[in-house]
């Protein structure tokens, strides 16, 4: 019978790695810019067009940076939860919107101008926050993905930590929900403003 | 109905096919020597999106973009070790289909070929024992066994 012991202590031990590998969320990949700074990019506001922002206009500050957009469904499961947040949140809260229009996939891309791409993208996204609340600082406008891209944006919504000295310290892909915002963000805001 | 549905599914796949073609058809026709060399390069890396295709494979927005962006790296005359240094800064080691061999990445590497090992060895030690199982039972039987195989024997016959 005792030979019999390592076949079921072998069963158990594969149900293991199941149970911890099973339950590993697959889209949480970890991001290879954590702890590296924050890609720069210049990028129009929303609410004032002529005006652009970059990263190291944040400089000494904590700052969030979220990744949205108005077709994004997760997003509108996270919004109220950033509204909510922005009221006593002390950290500005920059608005990413990524690739309004052509991310839409409603649109032929090859027969749209880039002046009419460019209208339509900060009528939408205005009229987004209009509707479900604006809980953003400001918003930046990434029409073609490619600061997207230089963040490793995969899946909107996405959330970047950025630290005083513009180092990333954490990147959450996903919706956040409140657990993650009270859990992990919060006190690792706490943690960057002490 | 069954030759309905797939004759549907085949309209469908034959006219993505289609779309995915033209689209590369008029690159390729462009400039076929950075068109295959975008093809070998996509093939290596993984679409985040759908994990499990390549951004060669993939028709998501990501893969799209990402294809746009390697096309134009091509054309910028950087490497491939460039290319592939530009997206592992962004999205890690997981956008490589062939993950590099260090620390974390082990198991993943050494286990087949440990486990391989491990089944060999176990192999030759069952078979061994075996081997030595049967050589004690291969012996002549002793005179009672004989007396009692006989006795069965003409059981039978009667």
């Amino acid at each position: 019978m005792n030979r019999y012991y390592w076949i079921v202590g072998a069963f158990a031990g594969l149900v293991a790695l199941l149970a911890v590998g099973l339950n590993l969320n697959p889209r949480d990949v970890p991001s290879p810019l954590v702890g590296k700074p924050a890609p720069a990019f210049t990028l129009n506001q929303l609410a004032e067009p002529e005006k652009t922002l970059s990263p190291k206009d944040m400089q000494g500050k904590v700052w969030l940076l979220n990744v949205w957009a108005s077709w994004c469904v997760s997003c509108r499961q996270e919004h109220p939860v950033l509204v909510e947040f922005s009221k006593t949140a002390g950290v500005p809260l920059v608005g990413l919107n990524y690739k309004e229009v052509r991310g839409d996939g409603e649109f032929d891309m090859g027969k749209m101008p880039a002046a009419e791409e460019k209208k339509l993208a900060f009528q939408r996204a205005s009229q987004w926050l209009g509707q479900h609340g604006n809980p953003y600082t400001l918003t930046v406008m990434d029409l073609d993905g490619r600061v997207g891209i230089d963040y490793g944006v995969y899946g909107v919504p996405e959330t970047y930590v950025i630290d005083k000295a513009g180092v990333i310290r954490m990147k959450h892909t996903g919706p956040i929900s409140p657990d993650v915002l009270g859990q992990k963000i919060m006190p690792l805001l706490a943690e960057l403003n002490k | 109905m069954k030759r309905l549905l797939i004759l549907v599914f085949a309209l469908f796949m034959g006219s993505t096919a289609i779309a995915v073609d033209s689209a590369t058809e008029a690159a390729m026709a462009a400039d076929p020597v950075a068109e295959k060399r975008l093809q070998g390069l996509s093939e290596e890396l993984r679409c985040l999106v759908c994990q499990n295709q390549t951004i060669a494979d993939s028709n998501a927005e990501l893969a799209q973009d990402l294809r746009r962006e390697i096309r134009s790296m091509i054309k910028d005359g950087k490497s491939d070790s460039q290319i592939i240094d530009f997206m592992v800064v962004r999205y890690g080691d997981f956008v490589l289909y062939r993950p590099p061999v260090k620390g974390i990445t082990l198991l993943l590497w050494g286990g087949p070929v440990a486990l391989l090992i491990f089944g060999l060895l176990a192999l030759r030690s069952y078979l061994k024992r075996r081997a030595l199982r049967v050589a004690e039972q291969d012996r002549p039987l002793t005179a009672d066994e004989t007396r009692r195989a006989d006795a069965l024997l003409k059981e039978i016959d009667q």
